[in-house]
């Protein structure tokens, strides 16, 4: 209990430990800790942009969606339209198909029916030339009324 | 320490007397033998327990911690560092409450004087004659393990934290600054005695208490131990209600160094914040 030497050494060793606690033990240690402190703090902000960025995405998937679906409303309407419009024309191509394949078979029947008609008239030209041949006989020079004949012919 | 050998008072004596050595009356240096050698060695001797008990538990503790800051990683702490973690983390914000200024230095003082200081007073738990007992097969006259209750630790901690006390108040105030708060108040300058009287008062009562204050719960806890320690020597009954008894006080102890070193580290950070703070 008496007070000596000890008193400086003890006051010695004392300012050694805190000098010693200090430069070796504290910094380190405080700036781990300020260190984890600052990572746990940007995790968490990280989780946070990560949260509202799926908000986000998902608002943004929606939309999307509600897009597709309109433009493939769209699509389809689009797709009925142009149907109906290939029917449509189809229906005009066929009505003038056929009305051209009736007029051409139309032209047909009326050539074949002209065509008929010559013949026709030639065989009657040639009976009437016999005919008139028979009787009249010698009188009659077939080639000096050829011009008649021709002229009969024509009237026919 | 068996009563026949020693009587009551020659053992709580024998518990209370440091190792010292120093120069005996015949000028010759050694070890002294009985309080009354240690006494007459005078202010030139040293106490050889509570030097080599404190450097020993001072050494473990900086060890330990340093080995903690060697490796420290900012990941996910474990074992040791997250122990060391939390003991740096409860200062740290010991400090941050009651210390405004900016100084690098009292964050790290504030750690060493907890730590150290309730390493010292941890001795205290130790079954009192264990190591006093090896010490005496050894041929050591005397051995108090507690370093805190020999008033020269207490007081040269405290001295030393008077002396930064000191530095810092003159350092952020000023020499002018520093002698002016100790002489123009409370009474402005026409008090001045009385303004010195009772500021000088007030400047050397913290060091003094702060010594006395740790040095006066632990000497009186190790005193307490002892009185129980006698007990064992007086029969079955006394024994086992001694037994019971230095449980209970140990257990009891435990709140007392813890908060001991506490208040030694709080009022620390308290003093060095007044000798920051411009006054009034």
């Amino acid at each position: 209990m008496n007070i000596n030497m000890t008193l400086i050494g003890q006051s010695i060793t004392f300012a050694i430990f805190v000098w010693f606690c200090m430069k070796f033990v504290w910094p380190p240690i405080v700036s781990a800790l300020e260190a984890r402190k600052k990572l746990i703090a940007d995790g968490l902000a990280a989780a946070d942009r990560g949260r509202h960025e799926l908000e986000l995405a998902a608002k943004r998937a929606s939309e999307t969606m509600h897009e597709a679906k309109v433009k493939a409303s769209d699509i389809i309407a689009q797709a009925e339209k142009r149907a109906m419009q290939i029917v449509e024309e189809a229906k005009g191509a066929a009505k003038e198909e056929g009305d051209r394949l009736i007029a051409s078979a139309k032209a047909e029947i009326e050539q074949e029916s002209h065509r008929a008609r010559e013949a026709l008239r030639g065989d009657v030209a040639a009976l009437v030339v016999a005919g008139a041949g028979k009787v009249l006989r010698r009188e009659v020079n077939a080639q000096a009324h050829a011009d008649l004949l021709e002229a009969i012919k024509n009237e026919l | 320490m068996s009563a026949e050998a020693h009587t009551s008072t020659e053992y709580i004596k024998h518990h209370l007397q440091n190792l010292t050595y120093g120069q005996h009356a015949d000028g010759t240096w050694g070890l002294a033998h009985t309080a009354q050698e240690a006494k007459d060695m005078g202010f030139m001797a040293i106490n050889l327990d509570t030097m080599g008990f404190s450097i020993l538990l001072g050494a473990l503790f900086l060890f330990f911690f340093h080995l903690v800051a060697k490796s420290v990683a900012t990941g996910v702490p474990t074992g040791l560092q997250n122990f060391v973690e939390w003991i740096v983390e409860f200062v740290d914000s010991s400090v941050k409450g009651s210390f405004t200024a900016r100084n690098p230095m009292v964050a790290p003082l504030a750690l060493t004087i907890f730590i150290w200081i309730f390493l010292m007073n941890l001795m205290d738990l130790f079954p009192i004659d264990w190591l006093p007992g090896i010490a005496t097969m050894l041929g050591l006259p005397f051995m108090k393990v507690v370093a805190s209750t020999d008033p020269n630790a207490t007081f040269g901690m405290s001295l030393t934290v008077f002396a930064l006390v000191i530095y810092y108040s003159i350092k952020m105030k000023g020499l002018g600054g520093f002698v002016g708060e100790l002489t123009l108040q409370p009474f402005g300058k026409w008090g001045m005695p009385a303004n010195l009287l009772l500021e000088g008062v007030n400047l050397i009562a913290k060091p003094v208490s702060l010594a006395l204050r740790l040095f006066g719960n632990m000497y009186a806890g190790e005193m307490i131990f002892i009185l129980i320690a006698i007990m064992f020597s007086g029969g079955a009954v006394l024994a086992v209600t001694g037994g019971v008894l230095q449980w209970a006080w140990a257990v009891f102890h435990i709140l007392i160094i813890t908060l001991q070193a506490f208040i030694f580290m709080t009022l620390t950070i308290v003093y060095l914040d007044m000798a920051h703070q411009e006054h009034h």
